[in-house]
């Protein structure tokens, strides 16, 4: 490859701004307007990288995203991106990029020496070579070898957002049919055109143009389109996705061009379109041509060397040879002779060309190959030869040989491939369009049509003659993928082995599934399985495109949802009186709660044991804000919870508590807690805590979509109301400190009633009913009055010793207690029975939800998994929730440990479970299984702390 | 990803909405009386047609109500959109 010392007069970089970067550690110059690939030409650096799997020596391909040889590591550390391609890099000051997959580097690769093997390595390899003894054992090797770049070890440092548009008209690709698409949608004042492209600049090939005619009508072009107010265009902007409701996504790249050092505060913006209708305006990128060691540096597209030529104003050789099946190369050919640049010879396999085109070349001095094929290529780090015969008839075969040709640059042309991937994503069919042996869209599905080149309108007729590979010499070293090192006898070899389908064959061969998801090689692909399977291509049919089209970073996915903004979090109405108090926060569905307290020196499990042993002494404080308030109001409420619930709400009286079970109508226990009737038509319904919004859509669903007749109104009102829990013998004489209306004597005010009045001079409700088995108060004040109160009591039970107590502290206690925490000790099987419940159920006159799936053959299962005490037999035991309870035979799982803790007031652990027939199996010894141990255990009934139930009556 | 019209909101995007799944199910209005495999059947049993399938949604980052849409399983397009006590709108194409 030549070195450009100067660039040609009428390129459209600024040759008085020169850029310094580094590639492999070298340091070269490039210019403002350049991208990296077109700064290494420049600087003559050939080799770019090395291939996927058997690491061949790589020069830049093509000119754009369907780059599939120059893949860099760009930048270091936590700014490194892999699996950059060159072409699509815009130059910065500073830049720097190393090649891939090469130990070294790309010059002097180790790995090279596996070219010499490609016998062994044909498609699939891996599947049939690694096997013996089994694949891990070869894993590191080959994830060593094979790969591409490498992924950054540390978080990005860079923001990337998320924004949505909604647009009348969105034309998708601003080269010359995409402007006037845009243009002729704006003429209508009204209608908002969002134009998108994905370049450095607006004007698609036009940019690769010599002609004055053309720069001169994307200037007037670009100068419209900025004049229109009802046109926004949106530059840098790759559009990955189409879905339906024309809605696409699109990746903005806002500061990719100015490198880590310069770019912005956000670094890529994506964004969700909703347009009205689309313009498809992708262009066509071109094929290359396969053929013996078609893959060495030095051999381009014929497009990339006129991009490069004219664009980036690089002279790329001293002898420029085309290679063609189609007649857009001869016109590239004679642009490049226009500007002063040698191009020695045009190959055509077609025996026979347009005498106007002939007549120009020969006038302009190029020797001409008619019906002519490269049959092989030389050179050591670059082309430096072609190999050259005859070929017979309309080029089935091979004739004699027609000797060599010396060249530094071969750009090849095997024709056009309109860009439909997007409109391939949008649902549309596609038509196999056989003059120009290409895929062309048929029918949109949605509104969205395709105009220019991307629908198969070329500027000029191609006169194509196919050619999928090259007759007569061995399929071996025909590369297809040049990414994945897919080639012509890989895709042969799936054919014989009985692949048919198109899909199948790409995942054996890999071909068309590396970085650029096959932009050049998947209808080459289809060319050599229709000749090996002896089909149309048409029959073959083609892969099917989905999002993306083009790599998204994962960071503009995740957006700003990061951290401490990656989910939504609620805090407790005293947070900062549990942060002063030196709390253990841990997140419980969106609630950040206290899980205990520790003092200095303790640790977790010490914290809990003092903070449970202080609520059964004396008394502790529990912040129990997110305990599920949910208000039921209207002239059926009654009715609807009664139908809601599997206990009898009918007989509830105003001012009474009751204990409920929630089941789903499969009969599954969804939820448990204490329902209050406040008046004749208002109810207030706990539900688990974090339960709360289940249970509101669970009771909307049931109003809004079966009992529409019910006039009930079901208000959430759980972040309304602050609720502490004051619990423990003490309780009582606390509570009494505090200023209230409300007489919470012993006589006065017993377990599971309520009472609602003032205290502290604020309106309260209070719950008299235990989760810990102590006598307890749960209070609810204005959630704005919570950390007052939580102060309040803080304060008036010092004396008593009160200790603040966290979620943690209450699980242990309600397990010494034997009580039920659904969601914990239930499964998504349990049934009432399970728990005790069936007695409840049969005395219930009415029907409720759940109840009839309680009476299929499933309820009557006698091994149903039921809730069940265990206590460990040997001394001092402890086990964990989640192990498995064993069969009798001990051979498979028949239950679960549920709920274990090592209990500070009875010095032994407490254990509760789901264990198969359990309800009937009491006093039997079971063995329970973990992590390799085996322990022995009774079955018996839950609450091993105070079995009478007489702490919470103290 | 598909537009839907909520009813009491207006059209807004699909992340918005929930798919509650089959619409029109008829819970039996005595319950106890139906057998084993009719509960079963109206517990579990669901259509899967291809083209129209009246379903139900609940706009749940909005208005938090429940709606029926009649859905072309295959294009997606939204044919109908109606209120839960409104009847089954005859659209044709039913799928199969």
């Amino acid at each position: 490859m030549k070195q450009t010392l100067r660039r040609l007069p009428h390129a459209r970089v600024d040759a008085g701004k020169p850029i310094r970067f580094t590639f492999d550690g070298q340091h070269y110059e490039g210019l403002a307007g350049d991208t990296l690939a077109s700064a290494l030409l420049a600087n003559g650096v050939g080799v770019v990288g090395r291939s996927f799997k058997l690491h061949r020596p790589r020069g830049v391909l093509g000119s754009g995203k369907e780059e599939a040889n120059a893949l860099v590591q760009l930048e270091r550390g936590e700014y490194t991106e892999p699996n950059a391609r060159a072409t699509l890099v815009p130059l910065y000051e500073g830049l720097e990029a190393c090649g891939q997959n090469a130990w070294p580097n790309v010059h002097s690769d180790l790995f090279g020496a596996l070219g010499l093997f490609k016998r062994l390595l044909p498609a699939s390899f891996y599947y049939k070579t690694f096997m013996w003894p089994s694949w891990h054992r070869w894993e590191w090797l080959v994830r060593r070898i094979a790969g591409l770049g490498t992924a950054p070890q540390s978080a990005d440092p860079q923001t990337y957002l998320k924004q949505n548009v909604h647009a009348d008209v969105v034309v998708v690709g601003a080269g010359r049919s995409g402007l006037e698409a845009a243009l002729e949608a704006a003429r209508d004042s009204a209608c908002r055109v969002l134009l998108i492209d994905e370049q450095e600049e607006a004007g698609g090939s036009l940019l690769a143009s010599p002609s004055d005619a053309d720069r001169a009508w994307l200037a007037a072009a670009l100068r419209e389109v900025a004049a229109r107010e009802n046109i926004t265009r949106l530059q840098r902007t790759t559009v990955n996705g189409y879905y339906d409701n024309n809605v696409l996504a699109a990746l903005e790249r806002l500061g990719n061009h100015l490198g880590p050092a310069g770019a912005g505060p956000v670094r890529e913006r994506f964004w969700r379109i909703f347009a009205g209708r689309v313009v498809l305006a992708t262009g066509a990128i071109e094929r290359p041509l396969v053929f013996p060691n078609n893959d060495r540096p030095g051999i381009l597209l014929a497009s990339a060397v006129r991009e490069y030529s004219h664009r980036y104003g690089l002279t790329l050789g001293e002898r420029i040879v085309f290679y063609t099946n189609n007649d857009s190369a001869w016109r590239t050919a004679l642009e490049l002779v226009e500007v002063g640049l040698p191009v020695t010879a045009i190959i055509d396999i077609r025996p026979a060309v347009d005498t106007a085109l002939r007549q120009r070349a020969e006038d302009a001095g190029i020797t001409l190959y008619p019906g002519t094929a490269v049959t092989n290529t030389r050179g050591r780090r670059g082309l430096r030869r072609l190999v050259l015969h005859r070929l017979t008839g309309q080029g089935e075969a091979l004739g004699a040989p027609a000797g060599t040709l010396d060249c530094d640059v071969l750009a090849m042309s095997g024709g056009w491939t309109p860009t439909i991937h997007l409109y391939s994503q949008s649902g549309g069919q596609l038509r196999y369009r056989d003059g120009d042996a290409c895929f062309v869209p048929e029918r949109a599905h949605q509104a969205v049509t395709v105009v220019g080149r991307a629908n198969g309108e070329f500027p000029e007729p191609l006169h194509l003659q196919p050619q999928w590979l090259t007759p007569g010499v061995s399929p071996e070293h025909q590369w297809v993928d040049f990414q994945y090192d897919v080639t012509a006898s890989d895709i042969q070899l799936a054919a014989r082995e009985n692949f048919v389908s198109v899909e199948h064959v790409k995942r054996y061969t890999t071909n068309g599934m590396s970085v650029d998801q096959g932009k050049t090689s998947n209808v080459n692909g289809l060319g050599v399985l229709a000749l090996a399977t002896g089909r149309p291509i048409p029959e073959v049919g083609t892969t099917r495109f989905r999002p993306p089209y083009h790599p998204t970073t994962i960071g503009a996915y995740a957006g700003i949802e990061l951290g401490g903004l990656y989910t939504p979090f609620q805090q407790l109405p005293a947070h900062a009186a549990h942060v002063a108090a030196g709390a253990l926060f841990e997140d419980y569905g969106a609630w950040q709660r206290p899980a205990c307290y520790p003092q200095p020196g303790e640790d977790e499990d010490a914290a809990v044991a003092r903070e449970a042993r202080a609520v059964r002494s004396a008394v502790g404080l529990l912040d129990y804000s997110p305990l599920g308030k949910l208000e039921v109001h209207g002239p059926d409420a009654r009715e609807f919870l009664n139908r809601v619930y599997l206990n009898n709400i009918r007989t509830l009286e105003v001012g009474a508590a009751r204990y409920g079970l929630m089941l789903n109508e499969a009969g599954i226990v969804i939820d448990d807690g204490v329902l209050v009737c406040l008046a004749e038509d208002h109810f207030l319904l706990h539900t688990t805590s974090g339960g709360a919004s289940t249970i509101h859509q669970h009771l909307e669903e049931w109003l809004q979509c079966e009992w529409t007749d019910l006039a009930v109104i079901v208000n959430n009102a759980t972040t309304q109301w602050a609720t502490l829990m004051l619990s423990g013998p003490r309780a009582r004489s606390v509570l009494q400190q505090l200023d209230s209306d409300i007489d919470v004597g012993r006589e006065a005010f017993g377990h599971m009633q309520y009472r609602a009045g003032r205290l502290l001079g604020q309106p309260c409700r209070i719950l008299r009913a235990s989760f810990t088995g102590e006598v307890s108060f749960e209070i609810s004040v204005p959630a704005s009055c919570g950390q007052a109160l939580w102060e309040a009591l803080m304060q008036a039970g010092a004396a008593q010793g009160i200790v603040p107590f966290g979620i943690e502290t209450l699980m242990l206690l309600r397990t010494e207690k034997g009580y039920l925490h659904v969601g914990a000790d239930t499964d998504g099987n349990t049934m009432p029975q399970d728990l005790g419940w069936g007695g409840a159920v049969a005395k219930k006159p009415d029907d409720f939800i759940g109840r009839r799936s309680l009476s299929q053959p499933v309820g009557a299962d006698p091994d149903r998994f039921q809730f069940t005490g265990l206590e460990l037999l040997e001394p001092d035991a402890r086990t964990v929730s989640g192990a498995h309870v064993l069969t009798a035979a001990g051979e498979s799982t028949a239950g679960y440990v549920t709920s274990a803790y090592y209990s500070p007031n009875l010095n032994r652990s407490v254990v509760l479970g789901i264990v198969a027939g359990a309800r009937e199996r009491e006093g039997e010894v079971v063995t329970i299984f973990y992590a390799g141990r085996r322990q022995r255990a009774r079955l018996v009934k839950p609450g091993a702390y105070d079995p009478a139930g007489e702490a919470f009556n103290g | 990803m598909i537009r839907i019209e909520c009813p009491w909101c207006g059209l807004r995007s699909e992340t918005e909405f929930t798919c509650g799944g089959q619409s029109h199910i008829a819970r039996p209005a005595d319950p106890a009386a139906v057998s084993d495999r009719e509960w079963a059947q109206y517990l579990y049993q669901r259509e899967n047609p291809k083209g129209l399938h009246y379903e139900r949604w609940r706009h749940t980052y909005g208005c938090r109500q429940w709606f029926n849409v009649a859905r072309d399983t295959v294009t997606h397009e939204v044919r109908a959109v109606y209120r839960m006590t409104d009847p089954k709108p005859a659209l044709g194409g039913e799928g199969a």
